[in-house]
C-alpha cells in the first residue's frame, strides 16, 4: 500500500522527518517495506524566461538565448531545443545544479559560445505528463503557469515527496488507504486528524426511474448507487494526476480518475457506469449463470459459474463484482451521465473469483482484505465532492441505497484495566490506557476499575480486552515489556520423552555409521510410484492424492521413502559421487475411510564401491544390535523393486517390518541410476514399539572359551543360515557362535556341492571345557549335519 | 700357556670386534666360552695336565680369562642389543602423514541440529515434545485457531487439500489444539514437525519446518514470552543477543508480536544479514487468543497462555549462513556433511 507523504499532509501535520515517520509507523504495527524519494536530488533548476534567441554562429543546429533568472541574474544558454521562443518560461539547469537523474551540469563552451546552463525536460526532472501537461518527450518543458522566475522547478511543481511502501495487517484492512494510514499518523504523532471533505451539493434533478435490486445480500451486504449528469471526461487537473501517478496508477479521464483517487484515499473501490449503456435502466446484483460470459474492461473474455458475482443491468452483465467492470458500460468521450458505484461484497467471494479466473485488481485486492461499510457510505460523498470540485458533473439527487442489514453497530468493550495490564504483565497507568484508545478514536467511559469501550465504525477487529491491549501496547511501546521468566508459573517436566530419545538415538547410531540424514518432500510424482513397478492390487498403489499440487511433481503423498532416496543417490551421482549413504526418517501416509494414518518409516540407501547386501545387513544388525532386540533376516523379501536373489524380509518376533537388499534394475533405471544401489526400509512406528527391551546384567563365564574350525561340504543350495542354526542346535548351548569364515565352490569339493568353513566358538559357564569335550560336541554337531543336509567333514 | 690365553684374548678380541648380530655373538660364545670345546672350557681341561703347584695359579689365570671374556662379550652384547633395537624401529618407521583408515562419519541434518539444539533450551525451562499429526482437518488448521472463513490465510493458493475438509497442515499451530483438548493445565509443550504451503522460491520451500511452543498457565503475560525467548536467542545466537517485539497479527494470538533478535553477525550496527537494520525477524507469538482457548475447552477466566511459532529452517539456515532453502531439502552429501551436531 502506497502513501505520499504530501496526500498524507491532507489529513494530518507531519512534522517529522521521512525517517523518524517511517519509524514510528514501525513501532505501531504498520511496517514501512520502503520509502521512495521522489525529486530529492534535483536542485538549482530554476525558472528562466527567454528573452532573445539568436542562431550559434558556429553550428547550424544550436541557438543562442538570453533569458531572466531571476536572482540568478540574466544568463546566455546554448539549446538544440526547437520548440522554445522568446516569452517562454522553462527549466534551466544553472552552474551546480543536479538533474533528477543525478547528473550535474555546470558552465561551458560550446562551439566556442559560452553557456551558463542547461534547458530541462520533463526526463531531467524526472516528470511526465501525470505530473505536468507537456513534461512527456524530449522537448524542453515549457510551463503553462506564470511561475516566478530564478525558483526552484521542484518546490513550484511540488516535485520533492516520499511515498511509503507500507504493509499493512491482515487485521487492519481500515488502513489500507491513505486516510487510513493518516489516522493513525495522527495518533503516533499525537496530532488532530482532518477528515476528507465529502461535502456536496445534489441540486441537479435525477431520474427516478433507475433502480438496484441485489438478489444477494449475503454476497453484496451494502450497494450504493449515484447519477451525475452532464460528465466531462477531459483530463483531470496535475494535482490529482500527479497523486495517482506516485501510487502507480495511470491517469485516464476525470470520471475513472476519481473512482481511482477515492480508492486510494479511503480505500473504498468504485466503478462508473455509463448510464446510457445500462438497460432498462436498471442494477442487478446477482450471481453468474454457469458458463455465463463476460468481456472485462481489458478485453479479455471470461467464463464465469455461480461462484461469481455479477453487476447486470436490465439485460446483460455490465461488471464483474468488486473486480473489474465491463467493457460494455465503460467510461468513454462520449459518455454523458455516470451511475457511480459504491458498494461492499463479502471478501472471501472476491477472493476466490479473483483466484479462479485468474483477474486481480486495485479493487478487487482491497474486497480481498476487506472494506467496511462506513467507508463505503463516506467514499460516494467524497466522490461527489471531487466531481464538484473538479467540475466534472453535475451531481442529481438520485441516491440509492440498499442495505442488507439496519446500521451495523460500533464494536463495545467492557473490561477492567487489571484484564488489559494482566495480558502485558505491565501496568501500564490508567489515564494513559484511556489517553491511547482515545487518539485511536474510541469512545471510553471509565466507572472505577471498570472501562467500556466503543470502537469507531471502521474498527471490525476489536472484540474483547485482549484487543484493547494489543491497542494500548502498540502506541504504548513494546519497549515498556520487561522480560519475566514465568514467575507465577507452576514447574513442569521438559525436554524429549523416551519414544523421542529413540529416534535420535537411532540417527546417531546412523550417522556413526557413515550415512547422512537426508530430509525429502513428503510429497512425490506419481512416476516415483510408477518406478516401483508394484503389481496390480498391491497396496503402495492405493495413495493420497493432492488436489491442487504445486505440480505434478509433488502430488502423491508417499507410502514409502525408497523413491526419494534413490532421487537422492541420483542426484547426488549425477554430481559425480562415487558412492554415498543416506537414510530419513519421515512418515508415510495410508488412505482410510476419515484420517489417514501417518507411518513413520526409515529409510536408508547405499552405493559406492564400500558397499554390498552384507553392509547393509550389517547396518541392519547394528541397529538391532544398539536396542537390544533381534532381528530374523532369513527369509527373501518379495518386493517388485527390489532384486529377487538379493533382498531380504527383515523379520522382529515373526512380524515383518521391513526389508533391505539391491533395487531392482528396472527401478534404479528410472532414476537414471547404473550402479548397483541397495536401499532398506523399516517400518519405524511397528520398530520402535520393539525398543522397550529392559537390559539386564549376565555374570561372564569364569572359564576360557576354546575356539574350532570346522569345515562342511554340503550341497550349493543349502544356506549359511541353516548350517549355522543346526550347529547352533545340535550343539546344546555349547556353541555360542558359529560365524562362517570362507566359503568355496569348485573341482575340489565336486558339482552341486560348496564347501563352508566356520569357526565356531565353544563355551561353557560350569566348567573348563577340554579338548575331549569339544570333540564329543563335534561329533554331536556332524552327526546332525549329516541327517540334515547330508552334509561332510571336508 | 699364557702364550695361549694371550692368543686366545687377542683373537676374542678382533672376532668380537667384527660381530653385528646377536646371532654370530651367541656363536663366538658357545666358540670361547660356553661350548664344551669351546676355547676357555678347553683350556681348563688342559688344566688337569698341568703340575699341582701350577695348578692354582693357572686356574685363576683361566678364571680370570674366563671373566673378562664374559664380561667384554656382555659389553658387545649390549651394544648390538641397542643397535638392532634401533634398527628394527628405524625399519618399521612409516610415513604418518598417510591417509587415515576409517569409516567417514556421517551427519544428522541441518534441520534435525536445530530442533535439538532448541528442544535442549526449552527443556530446561519445561517444555515437554508432543508431534502431531501432518494431515489436518479444517477444523484443527483454522477454525479452531480462529481463523475464520473469510481469512486470506484459508486461500486454496496457500493450502494444499486433500479433501473439502482435509489438507496439509500450513503450520504447526494445529499442535496447540491437540495439546489443548488432551493435555490438562498448567503445561508447556513444544510441537516440531513439517508443514506445507503451496510457495517455491529461493526462500520458500513447499514442504518445511516449524516449531509451535505453547504454555498455558493461570497467569501468563507478554513480559514472560519476552523472558523465555531471551532466554533462547542468547543460547541461540549469542550471548549478548536481545529480543524485539513489534506489533503483528495471528488469528489465535492476541496481542500478537513479531519477534526479531539482534544481529548476531554485526551486533545490531547493520549488515548485509540484516538488510542494514540490526534486527533478524526469527518468529512470530503472542498471548493466546481466548477465544482458541474457548474452542478446546479451556476456561480463559482462569488460564492464560502465551505460544510462538518458529521456522526450523529459517533459523537452520540463518545459523549456517545458507541463502537458498533448497540446500536444506535436496541432500547434497557435500552440503550436508559440513553441520556438525
Amino acid at each position: 500500500m502506497n502513501a505520499p507523504l504530501s496526500w498524507l499532509k491532507d489529513f494530518v501535520e507531519i512534522d517529522v522527518t521521512p525517517e523518524e515517520l517511517e519509524k514510528k509507523l514501525f513501532d505501531c504495527g504498520f511496517e514501512v517495506e520502503q520509502v521512495i524519494a521522489y525529486g530529492d536530488k534535483i536542485d538549482k533548476v530554476v525558472t528562466c524566461k527567454i528573452k532573445e534567441i539568436t542562431q550559434h554562429p558556429n553550428a547550424e543546429r544550436l541557438r543562442i538565448c538570453q533569458v531572466d533568472a531571476g536572482k540568478y541574474g540574466s544568463l546566455q544558454i546554448i539549446t538544440n531545443a526547437t520548440n522554445v521562443k522568446v516569452g517562454d518560461i522553462v527549466p534551466v539547469a544553472v552552474d551546480g545544479a543536479t538533474l533528477a537523474t543525478g547528473d550535474r551540469i555546470y558552465n561551458g563552451k560550446l562551439r566556442g559560445e559560452d553557456s551558463f546552463g542547461m534547458f530541462c525536460g520533463g526526463e531531467e526532472i524526472g516528470i511526465d505528463d501525470n505530473f505536468y501537461e507537456g513534461a512527456s518527450g524530449d522537448s524542453v518543458l515549457i510551463f503553462h503557469d506564470d511561475f516566478p522566475l530564478g525558483e526552484e522547478v521542484r518546490d513550484l511543481l511540488g516535485l520533492k515527496d516520499y511515498v511509503f511502501d507500507i504493509s499493512v495487517l491482515a487485521n487492519r484492512p481500515d488502513c489500507q488507504s491513505v486516510a487510513g494510514i493518516a489516522r493513525e499518523i495522527a495518533c503516533a504523532l499525537d496530532k488532530p486528524y482532518k477528515e476528507p471533505d465529502l461535502s456536496f451539493t445534489a441540486s441537479e434533478e435525477g431520474d427516478d426511474e433507475i433502480s438496484v435490486t441485489v438478489e444477494e445480500p449475503e454476497l453484496c451486504p451494502r450497494y450504493i448507487a449515484h447519477l451525475v449528469k452532464d460528465v466531462k471526461t477531459d483530463r483531470s487537473p496535475a494535482w490529482l494526476t500527479r497523486r495517482l501517478a506516485l501510487c502507480g496508477i495511470n491517469s485516464i479521464n476525470k470520471i475513472v480518475d476519481i473512482t481511482n483517487y477515492v480508492l486510494l484515499e479511503m480505500g473504498q473501490p468504485m466503478h462508473a457506469f455509463d448510464k446510457n449503456d445500462l438497460e432498462k435502466k436498471s442494477i442487478i446484483v446477482r450471481r453468474a449463470k454457469e458458463g455465463e460470459k463476460i468481456v472485462t474492461l481489458d478485453e479479455k473474455e471470461l467464463t464465469l459459474n455461480g461462484e461469481n458475482l455479477l453487476i447486470c443491468d436490465g439485460a446483460k452483465p455490465v461488471a464483474l463484482a468488486g473486480i473489474m467492470g465491463g467493457l460494455n458500460s465503460e467510461i468513454k468521450q462520449t459518455t454523458k451521465d455516470v451511475l457511480f458505484e459504491c458498494a461492499k461484497f463479502k471478501r472471501d467471494n472476491i477472493r476466490r473469483s479473483s483466484r479462479k479466473l485468474g483477474k486481480s485488481s486495485d479493487s478487487s485486492k482491497r474486497y480481498e482484505k476487506g472494506v467496511d461499510e462506513y467507508t463505503t457510505e463516506r467514499a460516494i460523498k467524497r466522490a461527489l465532492h471531487l466531481i464538484e470540485q473538479l467540475d466534472a458533473g453535475k451531481v442529481t439527487k438520485t441516491h440509492i441505497d440498499v442495505s442488507a442489514h439496519k446500521q451495523q453497530e460500533n464494536k463495545s468493550v467492557s473490561t477492567t484495566f487489571s484484564a488489559i495490564n494482566g495480558v502485558l504483565g505491565i501496568e501500564v497507568p490508567e489515564e494513559t490506557v484511556v489517553g491511547i484508545l482515545k487518539k485511536l478514536n474510541f469512545e471510553v467511559k471509565v466507572e472505577g476499575e471498570k472501562i467500556t469501550t466503543v470502537a469507531p465504525p471502521y474498527r471490525e477487529d476489536v472484540e474483547g480486552y485482549a484487543d484493547l491491549a494489543e491497542e494500548v501496547i502498540r502506541v504504548y511501546g513494546y519497549e515498556h515489556i520487561v522480560p519475566t521468566l514465568l514467575k507465577d508459573a507452576t514447574i513442569t517436566a521438559g525436554g524429549y520423552d523416551k519414544s523421542q530419545k529413540d529416534e535420535l538415538k537411532v540417527k546417531r547410531t546412523l550417522a556413526g555409521l557413515g550415512y547422512n540424514e537426508a530430509m525429502t518432500y513428503s510429497f512425490y510424482s506419481k512416476k516415483y510410484v510408477e518406478a516401483l513397478c508394484l503389481p496390480d492390487g498391491a497396496e503402495e498403489k492405493n495413495t493420497i492424492i493432492i488436489e491442487n499440487p504445486i505440480s505434478d511433481n509433488y502430488e502423491v503423498m508417499r507410502r514409502t521413502l525408497v523413491p526419494s532416496l534413490l532421487a537422492v543417490a541420483s542426484l547426488n551421482m549425477k554430481r559425480g559421487a562415487e558412492e554415498g549413504r543416506f537414510f530419513e526418517i519421515a512418515r508415510t501416509y495410508i488412505p482410510t475411510d476419515s484420517f489417514p494414518t501417518e507411518e513413520k518409516k526409515l529409510c536408508l540407501i547405499a552405493f559406492g564401491k564400500n558397499d554390498d547386501f552384507f553392509t547393509v545387513k550389517g547396518v541392519v544388525e547394528t541397529l538391532a544390535e544398539a536396542f537390544g532386540i533381534k532381528f530374523d533376516a532369513s527369509e527373501r523379501a518379495e518386493k517388485s523393486y527390489l532384486h529377487p536373489g538379493v533382498s531380504a524380509k527383515i523379520l522382529s518376533d515373526g512380524e515383518e517390518i521391513g526389508f533391505f537388499g539391491k533395487v531392482a534394475y528396472e527401478t534404479a533405471a528410472a532414476f537414471d541410476i547404473e550402479k548397483d544401489v541397495y536401499v532398506c526400509e523399516i517400518n519405524y512406528t511397528a520398530l520402535e514399539k520393539k525398543f522397550d527391551v529392559q537390559f539386564k546384567f549376565k555374570p561372564i563365564s569364569q572359564y576360557n572359551d576354546v575356539i574350532r574350525d570346522l569345515a562342511i561340504v554340503c550341497d550349493k543350495a543349502t544356506t549359511c543360515g541353516e548350517i549355522e542354526q543346526a550347529i547352533i542346535s545340535a550343539a546344546k548351548g555349547e556353541v555360542k557362535k558359529a560365524e562362517l569364515f570362507d566359503v568355496y565352490e569348485g573341482a575340489q569339493v565336486g558339482d552341486g556341492k560348496k564347501s563352508m568353513a566356520y569357526t565356531l566358538t565353544f563355551s561353557s559357564d560350569e566348567k573348563q571345557l577340554t579338548a575331549e569335550d569339544v570333540d564329543k560336541t563335534v561329533k554331536k554337531i556332524l552327526g546332525a549335519l549329516k541327517f540334515k543336509y547330508n552334509a561332510e567333514l571336508r | 700357556m699364557e702364550n695361549k690365553i694371550a692368543d686366545i684374548k687377542e683373537r676374542l678380541k678382533k672376532e668380537l670386534a667384527e660381530i653385528k648380530t646377536s646371532r654370530l655373538l651367541y656363536e663366538l660364545k658357545v666358540k670361547y666360552v660356553i661350548g664344551k670345546t669351546g676355547e676357555i672350557p678347553s683350556l681348563m681341561k688342559e688344566l688337569g695336565k698341568a703340575s699341582k703347584e701350577d695348578r692354582p695359579k693357572l686356574g685363576q689365570i683361566i678364571n680370570g680369562l674366563k671373566d673378562w671374556a664374559n664380561q667384554t662379550i656382555a659389553e658387545r652384547e649390549a651394544y648390538i642389543a641397542e643397535m638392532e633395537k634401533k634398527a628394527r624401529y628405524e625399519a618399521e618407521t612409516i610415513d604418518i602423514t598417510r591417509p587415515s583408515k576409517r569409516t567417514k562419519t556421517g551427519t544428522l541434518h541441518p534441520v534435525t541440529i536445530v530442533k535439538n539444539q532448541l528442544v535442549d533450551i526449552f527443556a530446561g525451562m519445561g517444555f515437554s515434545v508432543v508431534e502431531t499429526r501432518e494431515i489436518e482437518d479444517d477444523f484443527h488448521n483454522f477454525t479452531a485457531l480462529n481463523t475464520p472463513e473469510e481469512h486470506p490465510a484459508r486461500d486454496k493458493q496457500d493450502t494444499f487439500y486433500i479433501n473439502d475438509d482435509l489438507m496439509l497442515r500450513t503450520h504447526t499451530s494445529p499442535g496447540q489444539i491437540h495439546s489443548l483438548k488432551t493435555l490438562k493445565p498448567p503445561f508447556k509443550v513444544l510441537v516440531p514437525g513439517r508443514v506445507y504451503r503451496s510457495d517455491d522460491d529461493a526462500t520458500h520451500s513447499p514442504m518445511f519446518h516449524q516449531m509451535e511452543g505453547l504454555a498455558i498457565d493461570e497467569k501468563i503475560t507478554m513480559c514472560d514470552l519476552q523472558g523465555m525467548l531471551d532466554v533462547l536467542v542468547k543460547k541461540m545466537f549469542s550471548s549478548s543477543a536481545k529480543t524485539r517485539f513489534r506489533p503483528s497479527f495471528f488469528p489465535f494470538t492476541e496481542p500478537s508480536v513479531e519477534v526479531d533478535v539482534s544481529c548476531f553477525e554485526c551486533g545490531g550496527k547493520g549488515c548485509k544479514l540484516c538488510k542494514g537494520t540490526g534486527w533478524i525477524e526469527i518468529l512470530g507469538g503472542g498471548i493466546v487468543n481466548r477465544k482458541v482457548l474457548e474452542n478446546c475447552g479451556v476456561d480463559p477466566e482462569k488460564y492464560t497462555g502465551f505460544a510462538f511459532g518458529l521456522g526450523l529452517d529459517r533459523i537452520a539456515m540463518l545459523k549456517n549462513g545458507i541463502n537458498n532453502i533448497h540446500v536444506l531439502y535436496e541432500d547434497d552429501a557435500r552440503a550436508l556433511g559440513q553441520f556438525k551436531d
